[in-house]
């Protein structure tokens, strides 16, 4: 049995999806399938931060998914996230849960007035995108710098990382995601 | 932030949302996390357990962040607490960090500068434990040599040195020759604030005017014939530390001028130099001269006579607390018979006599010296009359027969005559009550001589 992770949105075209799951697929040694539905946001919704609350998605991800055993569900959205205290988060898991969330918004370039850039931006994408999966698997932060489970807390931190777990964390990984399909 | 598996953090605040939101954020940086919703459950956790941060919400039902702060502070002293609120005010935020919070942020926060203010506050927590560990260890080995001394005249001295070490007042220490100035100066060093720093001694008594002015206050290079070099003087090295002048009233006229001065300014120039340097030292001086006599014929200062003797320390001489010779003579033995490594661990009868019946003129010195003499030549298991230095052998009046008995009995009648049969006196040099000192003295049929 292997892992199977879904990722649910509507955004990116066909290329660029094909490329992602190719990587996400590789990096995490899982069946990596893409979903063109958009992810439940409307109740996350708060007017008076005009943000989404990330943990409300994936409470709603949770309800609405097809959860099981051997399924991690993540979910693509281009709006800003959020939990409270925090201004702002890229993406938020369920540490040894079933769902994740990230947000596309702060990961272009054009967010912080600059001009595009699709590779870096898709990069970005894919990165946060493992890492969020890594907490699923119950992985913590790293402290490698290039690794992929290293925590980001400004864009730039997260290109500095690589697309790849350091040896630590793929070990850890190998050994959690084995666990999990067992189950 | 990075992985924190050995750092805990402790949540307080009445919205769930928040709780559980910052839990899950912190728990993914691998942090220990625990929550609590309002005071009392707050309270439970911190005494079920220590945290390394708490992160505080001020606007709380019942007791709010601010009062939560004073328990908690009353609780854990020293406990690392960060509030976070919605509801920032200069004051609270003023308020909050003069009551020793590590820092204070609003909701919304970024999280970079979350992370920035936890990952600060878990750093100085692990600077501030480090420095105290090390002064621990540094107060456990910068702790003067023990002294030794039961005697109620010793047992003052210690009370005494207890209180003004703290006191960063200017000491002199009386007492003759060999009765432990410098340990009593060592002791009060060590017990006070500036123990961190050095204690510089300057024996006055052993150096030629032009020198001592040079020892204390240093010289540029070319000051005098032979000074190739500029060197600090003592006052320099002392800077933050004691600085402890033996044979103080054996200084001539002009240093004492100088000294005067610098304790007064406590700035000064090297010989030769016009560059005024600043210095912070605390005053201890000893001295066996009568310094009172000295300034009545004028060969000592009397404003530098009262600036030193602000708070004096009298050591007696040993003859004067006999009760102290057989433990000093005991510590001796124990310290030598360690340092050479001799197993030798106690006196025979004939040689505590004598030791307990020598009138000790050079005091501890010179019981320290007589011991560690007879340690040298002396054969395990015990040390004999014989191996003790000549004169001490040859003062004492242990009797014959060397029964207890017979060595109480003349160590009473000593005493008694040494004090003009004074039974109050006698009784408390021999640290016993009167009525003691007269059963013994029937029991013993010492008459006092007609």
């Amino acid at each position: 049995m292997s892992l199977h992770v879904e990722l649910h949105s509507a955004l990116l075209d066909e290329e660029r999806r094909a490329r992602i799951v190719l990587t996400v697929a590789r990096e995490l040694d899982a069946s990596v399938e893409w979903i063109r539905v958009s992810p439940p946001i409307q109740r996350a919704f708060d007017a008076t931060r005009a943000q989404y609350h990330s943990t409300t998605i994936l409470e709603d991800l949770q309800r609405n998914g097809n959860v099981d055993g051997q399924r991690k569900i993540l979910a693509l959205v281009d709006v800003d996230l959020f939990i409270p205290v925090l201004t702002f988060v890229f993406g938020e898991a369920q540490l040894n849960g079933p769902c994740a969330v990230i947000s596309t918004a702060r990961l272009k370039h054009e967010f912080y007035g600059l001009p595009a850039n699709e590779a870096e931006f898709e990069s970005r994408v894919e990165k946060e995108i493992i890492h969020e999966l890594g907490h699923t698997l119950g992985l913590y932060h790293c402290r490698n710098f290039e690794c992929v489970m290293r925590s980001s807390t400004y864009v730039e931190e997260i290109d500095l990382k690589r697309a790849r777990m350091c040896v630590d964390c793929k070990t850890k990984y190998l050994s959690a995601k084995t666990a999990f399909v067992s189950t | 932030m990075v992985m924190n598996s050995n750092h805990s953090i402790l949540i307080v605040d009445d919205e769930k949302i928040v709780r559980d939101s910052l839990a899950k954020w912190f728990q993914e940086d691998g942090y220990e996390v625990g929550t609590a919703e309002n005071a009392a459950a707050a309270l439970k956790q911190l005494q079920r357990r220590g945290w390394d941060v708490i992160l505080l919400d001020i606007k709380m039902p019942g007791v709010d962040g601010m009062e939560l702060q004073l328990r908690i502070n009353e609780l854990v002293p020293g406990a690392t607490i960060i509030f976070i609120t919605a509801h920032a005010t200069i004051d609270t935020a003023v308020q909050a960090l003069k009551r020793g919070a590590f820092d204070y942020v609003t909701k919304p926060v970024d999280p970079d500068y979350l992370s920035h203010v936890v990952r600060n506050a878990l750093k100085q927590r692990t600077l501030s434990a480090e420095n105290q560990k090390l002064k621990d260890r540094m107060t456990e080995i910068s702790k003067a040599d023990e002294i030794v001394g039961q005697s109620p005249q010793m047992q003052k001295i210690f009370e005494m040195v207890e209180t003004v070490a703290r006191a960063d007042t200017t000491v002199m220490i009386r007492g003759e020759s060999g009765t432990g100035k410098e340990l009593i100066a060592r002791a009060i060093h060590s017990g006070s604030g500036r123990k961190f720093f050095p204690i510089v001694t300057v024996n006055c008594g052993g150096l030629a005017e032009g020198l001592l002015e040079s020892e204390l206050f240093g010289h540029e290079r070319g000051a005098f014939t032979g000074a190739q070099y500029r060197r600090k003087g003592k006052l320099e090295i002392a800077d933050g530390g004691t600085l402890f002048l033996d044979e103080v009233g054996n200084i001539s006229t002009k240093t004492q001028m100088d000294l005067l001065r610098v304790i007064e300014t406590k700035q000064f120039s090297r010989v030769g130099g016009n560059e005024l340097i600043r210095t912070d030292f605390r005053v201890v001086c000893a001295t066996n001269r009568d310094l009172e006599k000295a300034v009545a014929d004028k060969t000592f200062r009397e404003d530098l006579y009262y600036r030193l003797n602000v708070f004096s320390i009298f050591i007696p001489p040993l003859r004067e607390r006999r009760s102290d010779i057989e433990l000093l003579a005991k510590y001796f033995l124990k310290k030598y018979s360690e340092t050479m490594n001799k197993p030798i661990r106690a006196f025979s009868p004939e040689a505590l006599a004598a030791i307990v019946g020598h009138c000790w003129p050079g005091n501890v010195r010179e019981l320290e010296n007589a011991i560690e003499r007879a340690m040298v030549v002396g054969i395990p298991p015990a040390i004999q009359a014989h191996d003790l230095p000549m004169q001490v052998a040859e003062t004492q009046d242990a009797p014959a027969d060397g029964t207890i008995a017979a060595v109480e009995k003349t160590h009473i009648r000593k005493i008694l005559e040494e004090h003009r049969w004074n039974i109050s006196r006698s009784a408390i040099i021999l640290d016993i009550d009167r009525v003691t000192l007269y059963n013994k003295i029937e029991k013993y049929g010492l008459k006092r001589p007609k």
